[in-house]
Formats: C-alpha cells, structure tokens, sequence
C-alpha cells in the first residue's frame, strides 16, 4: 500500500499557477488572437453630446482601397440589430439611427485590411448632425423643461427611469422625529471609470460553412453573452462559442456587450472573415460602463449621548443615455439597500430615483458589488458627521454602534440577513495596528502647530456572492454557477468553471480549492474557464461572486468525487463504505490506518475493470450546480493617515491601515493582493479620479492625462491585518472579498481628509479630493468635481 | 515604404513599413510578439515598455522606423533557455502581478532601473516605476518583487566576487 506523507498543498500561500506565461509576455489576450484573413474594425463616434443625426455620407469611406465594408445604424436597422437590450430591460444603440445621445456614442463601424487603414477611413465619413441641448447635470434631469432624450421609447416624455425604495419610510420618519440630533449632509459619489489596463475587444469569426459563431471577448461572463448574442442575433445557442481568453483586468468594465462586440460580429458575418475590433483608451473611457454617479443626501438620527437610531437617504442616480446598468432584475439600485452599514439602527429608508442623462451608459462597475461602494461611502460618512456633531471621537462612536457577534445571523431594517460577523474585534486590531491613540496625540499636537493632519476610519459591511436564484437573476438567468471535475486514470484532475478571472488568481485558488477537498496536488489540477464549448453554464465573475458561489460549486462537486470515491475504494478494500475514513487524501479503514487507497489509485482503479457495486458507473467524475442560500458578507476595519498641505490642497496619504475578514481564506497571499489593489482603487477614486462633463456635455475624463490613475508614488505601503469569521452557509466558511477594499477605502480617505480640516470647519468635501478641490473646501468655497470649474 | 532593420530578442528583421507605423504595432501585428501589450493612447501606462538600444523606451511612443539598425529586447527576450531572470522569478514568488497586463512593461522598466540602481530604497523603486500604470496589484508587491530581484542579483554578485577572491 502507498501512504500520503505529507499533506497536499491546499489552502495556503501558493504563487501562481499562471504567472508562468505572463512573466514571459505568452499570455493571450484578445488583441493577441490572430486569425486566418483576420480584418480590422473601427468605431465612428459623435463628437456631440445631443444631436439630431441629419445625414451619414460613407462613400468616401467605401472608396478606401483597404476598406472591406462600412456598416450604419442603418445597416443594422435592415438587420433588426440597431438596438440591443441591456442589462436593465432597456435597450441602447449599438449604432445611431435617429439621434446621438452621448459624446463617444457609436455612430459606424469600418472594417478594413488593418487597423491603420480603419482609422484613416473613419475621417471620411461625413455625418450631419444638428445639435440639441444636453441634459449634463443629473439634479435637473426631471425639471420640465429639460429636453426628452430617449424620445425614441414609447410613453417617454421625460428622463425618469425608475424609483425604487427600501426600508420603513413612516417608522424611519417617526424615528427622525423623535431623535434628539439630526444632521443631514449631501454627498456626490461622483462618476467615474474602471479602467482596466486592457481596453474591451473582440475577435468574431462567423464561419459561413458551418454556421458556427466564435468570439474571442473580454469578457467577465461568457455564457451570459452567449445567451444573449443568441437572443439577439438569432443564432442557435449551440452554435455559439464565446473564448474569454486571458483578460487584462475587468474590474465590472467587462460585464456587459458592448455596441463594438456587435459591429463586429455584423462585420463577419458581412464580410466572411474574422473581424477584430479593439478600442483604445479614451474610447474605453468615454464609452464602456461607467461606475458611481450618485447623488445622496443622507440623514443620520441619534440620541445626544451617541446611540444611532436611523437613517434616511434620498438618491438621484445618473444613468447616462441608456439604462445599461447590470444588476439583479429585481435591484434597479443595485444592493444600495445595505446602506445601513455596520450598525444596527432602529429604522433605515433610502429612496433612488434613476434618470437619464447625455452620457455614457453605465453605473454598476469597478469593484461596487452591486452598489455597495455608494452605500457604505455613504453611511461611513454619514457616521462621521454625526461623530463631528456630537464631538465624540469617530472609533469611539462606531465601537458603540458596532452590530455584535451574537446578533448574527443578522437582519437588517432592510431584509438583508448578515451572516456571521464580528466587528468590534476588526475595529480594535486596526486601531492597535495604526496606534490609535498615539496617532490622535500626534494629530492634537499638530494642530496646535497648525499642521492639517487627519485620522479617517471606515468600517464596511460587504454583501458579495449574488446569488439565491429565487431572488437573483440577469436577464431571467438564476445567478447559480456550475462546476464539473474529472478525475484522470492517473490522478490528475481537470475542473471546469462558469467564473472567468481578470486576473484574480483563478486558476490557482480554484485548484487548491480541489487540493483542500481530494488531496489531489493544486499542480495537478487544470483549471478550465472562459470557453463556453468547455465549461458548465454560470453567470461569471463579478460583484466579488467567484469564491462565494463557484467556489462553493467546486468544493461540493469535489465532495461529490469523494464519495465516488469512497465506493471504489470500499470495492478495492473489500469493505463496507461505511467502514472507511477520509483524511490526507486518502479513504482508509477505520481503526486500521495502514489499510487505505489514496486518490490516484482509487482514480486508476475506477477507470479500471475492478468490479463495482450496482448503480456505481465507474469513472470518477461529477457535475454541479450551486445555488447559493444567501450572500456572503465580508467586513473590514480600514484607516487612514492623510497630511494636507494648506496652502495647495495637496494630500498625502501616509499611512493605511486595512483589517479585512472574509472568513476563511483560500490563498492569504492572493486576498492580500486584491486587497492590495483595491485600496489603490479607493485611494484613486477619493484623491484623482473623475469623469466631468462640461455644460454642453462634452466629456472632461476621456484620456489618461485627464482620467488620473494612482502610480506607485501616490500609493503608501499598504498595512493589512486579519480576522477569520467563516461564513456558516458556505462549504468552506470563505466569503468574497475582492471588492471589499474599492467598497471600504474611500470613505477612510474622506474622512481622513475632512478631519484634517475640521479646524477649519469644513465638514464635507466631495470626492475626487484634488487639491483644486480641498483648496476650494478650505476657503469655504466648494466646487463641484462632477462638472466643469466654472 | 521605409526599409528598416532591427534585431528584436535577438533575431534580426528586414522590413518594409509605413513610416506611421508604431514600434509596438510592428512588434505585434508584424512580428507576432504580441507579449508587449498597449493600455492607452497617451503614452501614460508603460505597458508597452520595450528595451531599445539598452534604453528603456514606451514603444507605443517610438515608429518602428526610429528603430532601424537597432536592437529592440521585450519581455519575451528575457528568459534564456527557460530559465527566468531573476526580476521574473522574484514577480512570481512576491505575487507582483495578477492580471498580467502590466507586468511585461512593469518588468522591463525595472530591469531598466536596476541597471542605473543595482541597490535601489523602495522610495527609488517607486519613482522609477511612476511611469508604468498598474490597475491591479496596488504596486506593493511590485516593490517588494523589484526589490528583492536586487538583493538576489548582489548577493550573487558577492557571491562571484568571493570565488574570484577565493
């Protein structure tokens, strides 16, 4: 007999399986898929924001030697394929047929001979437009006057899109009446972008002789689109095959179909060959989802000695031109119903009211879980400006106010049930790590000298891992997930994945996942997503879902090889399965630990002629589908040390304390680096990032010298600490946590900042804080960052 | 059409090009080294950070014509008979990368830095790495990677130094 010595690695801090390629430049992304007669697509865009299309003249264009084909809204409109649904039951251009509704929109395609030639041929194109006012700022939108811009949607005669509400709103109201303190603040999350360092693209190839549809796509959910291409497109499902190959970070930028996945899949098809399109960056940014754009005024009550009672929220959400925002069917607001945050409050009511505006399409996206970022920014700010009304310090307040661990399962004045947590342990490990009180004697003594230095806390509750079919869907599609593992005659494994990593460590965390559960090596197990011929059906990667609901699919799959398993190892040992024990990767014989089988000769032994018992097939394989029962939620303790510099507005960011629980953790060395990342992300969003209009509507963000990205020098050396609190519902007490740190740092470098010029009585600032911005704050004079300076 | 020759990771090329054409689209779309990707239009990302005549150059910033009679190494150039350099190695032991994107420039801005700054702090880590976006990793690992590449490389340069002596 053969014994397992040691353990197989499973959970723990395994380097990465697929930094093999990528060190070496052999990764393939989808600008590196090159094909057999392969052409090159371009994107005419509008230069205006609103304007009525008058005339498209593309003969020029067609007259290029290199040009293969020139497509219009018109073509598509022959096709049935001008307009496609979105995520939200809306539908948007994919090429302008009556009008332009946003500076960026899509207005031709060209497919030509290569990318220069494509380029050369979208100037000779001649479009007439006529010019109409702009609807740009979100808060006018439903004023009486403003121009109609969805004029194309039967009974639309304004630019409301949706109100939705959660929460008591007479038991909030009554509570707001009888609390001793209110205080209201009004807040902009302002617009931004996610940025991938890939741009979205696409390979579509339409073989003619076999009918057969493959794209190559970033692509954060394969199999949705396939879904839809087929519902749009009309093509049978099962001659649709989307290919996700390596993605160059996705960051919810890569969750939806763009109008250039279509053009170019109507260009293969028009043109016979593969059509590649890739957009370059101003064009990611002033296209492709954008991410935030709430207007929140919140209200906080409380008693004067520092007990919070309720919260109160009224949000206008600026949805651009066409409602393209992806999210749960039944949650037009996303998960914005958590905005209660940490605390457990004795009423809550938050009401949105989405509108259109003449911009880019979007709103869910970057890291927000559905939201999530403009909820918790908004209590974790809110919680601070009752902190600075009650004069109590604001770790003080929210040590008070914290949910404890005995309140879990946990259900909130808005039907969510938080399942396990235990906040006040996060919030004093950060505050040990971050010397706390230390930092405020330092804080004390320079103010005394009139240095601006602040202390920013935020303390987050995550709801990640969408999710219970019964109540979650994109699109009539159940957010379960598949998972399919196979287990080799020699022991080697392959698992199949309806998730699609962006570079989150897929293929390394999902093998250890197998490794924890059969003690198959994680080097012996081949991860397979991103290929919709390949893989079971799911929803993808985003909103933090992968570890929360795939994961849970791979662990219950593997348990299901386990106990094929132990039946083949029961025929080997001639004994009853009743009587063998698992551990180590091996079935043994209870009370005789020398009599087992070890995975790999139970795997040759299942594919052998070894006789088995009835109803048992042989082979040791297996397929699932989980639905989750509910989300996962993740917390953390975050704080920052921000310096200002008073007489620029300049902020420095010195240090950043990030205590994050996702309960039991697969690969520590992979969560710290989405941590990692996401902090940069939280920092970038509250000290640079913004996508400002101007009053015409013309975009201020659209290139990377406007749209500004954290580098390494912004960035401090980020200090993480850890709480394990599992969650009780997941089948490894592993909780999401990728977006954790985008969903809990802004608020930290808010208040941070704030208080650093709370002797100059500034209570709020809105994000991004430029110096412009803190400048302007500090002379009493804000501006607003979603809008030109004027 | 220009004539151009150039030796890129150590093979050398003739070509024709258009004048306008860019030295990372003739390494992608013509060559077929397609490890030196492009994330942006305004020369901001470093992604396509290549080595050019032993200066590190953005190569979305350069025409593959500039590059006539020059000797162009990328990412894919590095590794010699499958075995990593050490900046390599040290990426993927400190987890300096996960989507990948950056990582070919990231890699090769630094190898261009450690050549300066063989003993670099991690502050001149980070001002040398300014010029190369990366929208992953919060750069903390990368630090830690570039630095602990260096400290590989002069403990073997002790090393060697030691047998020499010896």
């Amino acid at each position: 007999m053969t014994t397992t010595e040691e353990r197989p690695v499973g959970f723990g801090r395994m380097p990465r399986k697929e930094d093999a390629r990528f060190v070496r430049g052999h990764g393939t992304y989808v600008d590196d898929v090159r094909l057999p007669g392969m052409l090159y697509g371009a994107i005419l865009r509008s230069p205006l924001a609103h304007a009525r299309i008058v005339s498209v003249d593309t003969s020029a264009a067609e007259a290029h030697p290199k040009v293969k084909a020139v497509i219009t809204g018109e073509t598509l409109a022959g096709l049935g394929l001008s307009w496609m649904p979105t995520l939200s039951y809306d539908t948007q251009a994919v090429l302008a047929t009556d009008k332009v509704r946003f500076q960026g929109q899509e207005v031709a395609f060209v497919v030509a001979e290569d990318r220069y030639a494509a380029q050369d041929a979208l100037e000779l194109i001649d479009v007439e437009y006529e010019p109409l006012p702009a609807v740009v700022d979100a808060r006018r939108a439903l004023d009486p006057d403003a121009p109609v811009i969805r004029d194309d949607k039967d009974q639309q005669t304004d630019n409301h899109i949706f109100d939705w509400s959660a929460g008591d709103k007479e038991r909030t109201d009554e509570v707001f009446a009888a609390a001793d303190v209110v205080v209201e603040q009004d807040m902009l999350y302002p617009r931004v972008h996610p940025a991938p360092l890939e741009t979205c693209g696409t390979v579509a190839d339409m073989d003619a002789v076999t009918g057969k549809l493959t794209v190559w796509s970033t692509t954060q959910a394969p199999h949705a689109h396939r879904t839809i291409y087929a519902m749009v497109a009309g093509i049978p499902e099962h001659k649709i095959r989307i290919i996700s190959p390596d993605i160059g970070g996705g960051f919810g930028n890569k969750v939806g179909i763009y109008p250039g996945y279509v053009c170019a899949v109507v260009g293969s098809i028009v043109t016979g060959k593969p059509v590649k399109w890739v957009e370059d960056r101003s064009e990611n940014l002033m296209s492709t989802s954008f991410a935030r754009d709430y207007h929140m005024h919140g209200e906080i009550a409380a008693t004067e000695d520092g007990k919070i009672l309720g919260l109160r929220v009224r949000v206008i959400a600026d949805h651009g031109a066409f409602n393209a925002t992806a999210q749960p069917t039944q949650f037009p607001a996303g998960f914005f119903g958590v905005f209660t945050g940490s605390y457990d409050l004795a009423a809550a009511h938050c009401a949105v009211t989405g509108v259109y505006t003449n911009k880019a399409p979007g709103g869910v996206a970057y890291a927000c879980s559905f939201r999530v970022t403009e909820a918790a920014y908004l209590v974790e700010r809110m919680v601070d400006v009752l902190a600075d009304r009650l004069g109590t310090d604001p770790a003080e307040l929210r040590m008070r106010n914290l949910l404890r661990p005995g309140q879990f399962p946990y259900r909130t004045r808005t039907g969510w049930e938080y399942d396990s947590g235990d906040y006040p342990r996060a919030l004093r490990l950060a505050m040990d790590i971050a010397h706390y009180e230390d930092l405020r004697r330092e804080q004390a003594e320079k103010r005394r000298r009139g240095e601006l230095m602040g202390i920013g806390i935020s303390f987050f509750t995550e709801a990640v891992g969408a999710g219970p079919r019964k109540h979650m869907d994109i699109l009539g599609l159940g957010m379960a997930d598949g998972a399919e593992l196979r287990v080799h005659p020699t022991g080697k494994a392959v698992l199949r994945i309806s998730v699609q990593t962006q570079g989150q460590g897929h293929e390394t965390t999902f093998a250890q996942i197998v490794a924890e559960e059969l003690g198959i090596p994680p080097e012996d197990v081949e991860v397979v997503h991103g290929d919709t011929d390949q893989t079971p059906f799911g929803l993808g990667t985003y909103g933090s879902r992968s570890t929360p609901v795939s994961g849970a699919a791979a662990a219950m799959v593997a348990r299901k090889v386990r106990e094929r398993a132990k039946i083949v190892a029961s025929a080997m040992l001639e004994v009853s399965p009743d009587d063998l024990e698992w551990e180590k990767g091996r079935w043994y014989v209870t009370g005789d630990p020398d009599q087992g089988r070890t995975m790999a000769e139970i795997a040759l032994a299942a594919h052998s002629n070894l006789e088995l018992p009835e109803g048992v097939e042989g082979h040791l394989d297996a397929t699932c589908v989980y639905n989750p029962p509910n989300l996962t939620f993740p917390f953390g303790a975050y704080i920052c040390v921000a310096d200002v510099d008073a007489d620029t507005g300049q902020v420095k960011v010195r240090r950043f304390i990030a205590v994050d629980d996702c309960g039991n953790r697969i690969n520590p060395m992979i969560v710290e680096g989405q941590v990692h990342g996401g902090l940069a992300d939280g920092l970038g969003m509250a000290l640079m990032q913004v996508i400002a209009f101007d009053e015409d509507g013309n975009c201020l963000g659209g290139s990377f010298m406007d749209y500004l990205l954290p580098t390494s020098v912004e960035c401090p050396s980020w200090e993480l600490g850890e709480t394990v609190t599992p969650s009780p519902h997941h089948p490894l007490g592993a909780k999401g946590v990728g977006e954790s740190a985008t969903v809990g740092s802004p608020a930290a470098v808010v208040n941070a900042v704030v208080d650093a010029l709370k002797p100059l009585g500034v209570r709020h600032v809105d994000m991004p804080l430029t110096p412009a911005a803190v400048w302007r704050a500090a002379q009493g004079r804000p501006l607003r960052t979603d809008m030109a300076i004027t | 059409m220009t004539h151009i020759s150039v030796t890129v990771d150590g093979t050398a090329y003739e070509d024709e090009v258009e004048p306008r054409l860019l030295l990372v689209h003739y390494l992608r779309d013509r060559l077929g080294l397609t490890g030196t990707p492009i994330g942006c239009d305004t020369s901001n990302c470093g992604t396509c950070t290549v080595e050019l005549d032993g200066a590190s150059v953005k190569s979305c910033t350069v025409l593959a014509v500039q590059a006539d009679g020059c000797e162009v190494t990328t990412v894919q150039g590095l590794a010699r008979d499958g075995e990593w350099t050490p900046l390599q190695r040290a990426f993927h032991e400190r987890h300096a990368l996960q989507c990948g994107y950056c990582t070919p420039g990231m890699i090769m801005a630094a190898r261009d830095l450690l050549r300066e700054n063989p003993h670099p702090g991690s502050d001149e880590v980070r001002k040398a790495l300014e010029g190369n976006l990366c929208r992953c990793t919060g750069y903390q690992n990368i630090v830690r990677a570039v630095l602990a590449a260096a400290e590989e490389a002069s403990a073997s340069e002790r090393h060697s130094a030691q047998e020499v002596t010896a």
